[in-house]
């Protein structure tokens, strides 16, 4: 039943159409613009690789939650509130409390997760839009964490947390860093610049890797394989994609749509610890609009709002247009409202495209 | 056909079923056996749909009797329906447009292959299989990474039917599979309804098309504000008589002698 009036289509066209296409596309434009404009600014410089990769990563730990959320159907909006609150947590228990900083981390992981799984449950027990119910948990986690933090020490920054985690054995897993013997080797070797003067002279100007990029990779890699190798991933599709239909094949749609909700508040405390870990304080408004940045990440890279569609490379690579937009901008010098501009206009052109390519995949009408 | 000689798979006796005040079967009997194609005909608002789910699993009768390969039973849910071996394809439920030819056609039963300790679906063999079972029913995939939104109406039954033969259907269910098909494609599914009746599998076709009905029907009952009006064996009715049961049974003394005892 080979339709013959379907046009034959190249591999190589066939090859090129994939969920990703916007977004690859979407990397190789912003990278060639600052290429251009900010090439001799430090921005591809060591320094400034490291300056925008961090930045991506943060979007990029917080897509991958919002990205397999959004293909089982659902969104997320208290990821922001799920920020501060989970930093606020740990840092109310190491500094205030006293309790060891490994302790505070698994104590803030629960407790949001909890929520998460909460969030969850609403969602599916009333049947409410998950855009409803986690638009009140954006509200309520947001006062709540105001409250504990001006109840506990009568200010909204906690500081201190540096100093508790001295010599913890959690800690360095979200504010250290990995290869720092290599990079001190090609400071060495001359193949990486090192400061030359005051406390750090003689070291390189790189440190190492920082945890935040080792999760961004590892949560990527890790939702991708999910998503498109296992049992698990397909429900994931299916839960979004038309629950009544995967039910009456027997997959068990609740159970999906409350982990992706749980993994979403999972992936808020990796953030909420690495910026912890790495301020050394916590703030009762981090992760203010978070939500939405994640959100645009996930939607440049491909996904359908409505679920049941989407590609955690994509959202990935969305992310690192975020971060590298960004701070490519501030290394060009350009106003920074202009930020805004630019995402708003990258995020309706990548909507844009994406839609068309879905629909030649698909074959949506 | 030799499949009256045989037991029927599937028996409902007397069923009838009350939802509330309102009583949606009245005495409905029915049986499907292997390699017949048995027709459930009716208008709109008939029962044919609370029939089909009361044999699906979807809803337990208030009374009568269902009885499976012999025995009695009682199925709790579409699951419990499903393991037995009792598939329904529903019109619109039937495929995720989104997914792949292959995802939608294992979703629920994913095939896995172990690498260490992680379980991965096994996707080689998965796509391997669709295509093989597609192309036994006639549609030549591009690639088994296809979206289904890219098939027609009538290609998305047949990969729903393929995919519930593949899994070890005794009875296939299929809620109006042609109602909203060209002529064409009409004609495709009714061809695939005649190669699983072949493979010896019990079919409930349901429709409320006379033509579709006796292109492919061994049998066929007829349901009228949730009573039967009698089951017909092929040759021994006409479109027009079938047509007027369907209608309402005004014509029923007329027909009783056309049914042959079969009321």
């Amino acid at each position: 039943m080979t339709d013959e009036r379907l046009q034959e289509v190249s591999k190589f066209r066939r090859a090129l159409i994939r969920p990703e296409l916007g977004a690859s596309m979407g990397t190789i434009l912003v990278f060639v613009f600052f290429l251009l404009i900010a090439g001799n600014s430090g921005m591809f410089a060591p320094q400034g690789i490291e300056n925008w990769s961090v930045v991506s990563a943060q979007f990029a730990v917080l897509a991958v939650g919002a990205c397999l959320l959004m293909i089982a159907g659902e969104f997320d909006l208290s990821l922001g509130s799920m920020i501060g609150f989970s930093g606020t947590v740990i840092a109310i228990l190491a500094v205030q409390w006293g309790w060891p900083v490994w302790a505070a981390i698994i104590t803030s992981f629960a407790v949001c997760i909890v929520i998460g799984a909460m969030n969850g449950f609403l969602v599916i027990r009333t049947g409410l839009p998950s855009f409803i119910v986690t638009l009140a948990s954006l509200y309520i986690l947001r006062g709540l964490t105001i409250w504990l933090s001006i109840l506990t020490t009568r200010q909204t920054i906690i500081g201190g947390v540096k100093e508790a985690a001295e010599g913890d054995w959690l800690a360095p897993l979200f504010g250290g860093k990995i290869l720092t013997g290599f990079f001190t080797w090609m400071g060495q070797n001359g193949w990486i610049a090192t400061f030359a003067q005051g406390q750090k002279a003689g070291q390189p100007v790189i440190a190492g890797v920082s945890m935040l990029i080792v999760w961004a990779i590892v949560l990527v890699v890790g939702g991708h394989l999910v998503l498109t190798r296992t049992r698990f991933g397909n429900w994931i599709f299916a839960a979004g994609g038309d629950p009544v239909a995967a039910r009456y094949v027997g997959v068990p749609v609740n159970r999906v749509k409350v982990l992706m909700f749980m993994f979403t508040a999972f992936c808020a405390c990796v953030f909420a610890s690495c910026q912890v870990m790495e301020f050394g304080s916590a703030a009762a408004d981090r992760g203010l609009l978070k939500e939405f940045e994640a959100i645009i990440c996930v939607v440049i890279g491909g996904a359908l709002l409505t679920g049941g569609y989407g590609s955690v490379i994509g959202a990935a690579l969305g992310a690192l247009i975020f971060g590298v937009v960004q701070q490519g901008l501030f290394f060009s010098g350009a106003e920074s409202s202009l930020f805004r501009v630019f995402l708003g206009t990258i995020l309706i052109l990548a909507v844009i495209l994406n839609t068309y390519i879905r629909r030649m995949i698909t074959g949506e009408r | 056909m030799s499949s009256y000689d045989q037991n029927p798979i599937i028996e409902m006796v007397d069923i009838r079923k009350q939802f509330g005040p309102v009583i949606a079967l009245n005495k409905v009997s029915f049986d499907v056996r292997p390699g017949e194609c048995h027709c459930l005909l009716g208008d709109n608002g008939a029962g044919k749909s609370t029939f089909i789910k009361t044999m699906a699993g979807v809803h337990k009768p208030t009374t009568g009797e269902i009885r499976f390969q012999g025995a009695p039973m009682s199925f709790g849910s579409p699951r419990d329906a499903m393991e037995a071996g009792i598939a329904t394809v529903y019109q619109d439920l039937a495929m995720i447009p989104l997914m792949s030819v292959a995802r939608n056609f294992w979703m629920g039963r994913e095939p896995q292959r172990r690498i260490g300790p992680l379980r991965f679906m096994d996707m080689k063999h998965a796509n391997d299989v669709t295509m093989e079972e597609m192309r036994r029913m006639g549609i030549n995939l591009r690639e088994p990474g296809q979206a289904v939104g890219t098939l027609s109406g009538g290609e998305r039954q047949t990969v729903a039917i393929a995919r519930a033969v593949y899994f070890g259907a005794k009875v296939l269910i299929l809620d109006e599979p042609t109602s909203a098909l060209g002529v064409r494609q009409t004609a495709n599914v009714l061809a695939t309804i005649d190669k699983v009746r072949k493979k010896g599998i019990g079919v409930v076709f349901i429709t409320h098309n006379v033509r579709h009905a006796l292109a492919v029907g061994d049998r066929f009952t007829v349901l009228n504000r949730g009573k039967t009006l009698g089951t017909a064996v092929r040759g021994q009715i006409t479109p027009e008589e079938l047509q007027d049961l369907m209608a309402g049974g005004q014509e029923l003394a007329a027909l009783e002698g056309s049914l042959g005892g079969t009321v």
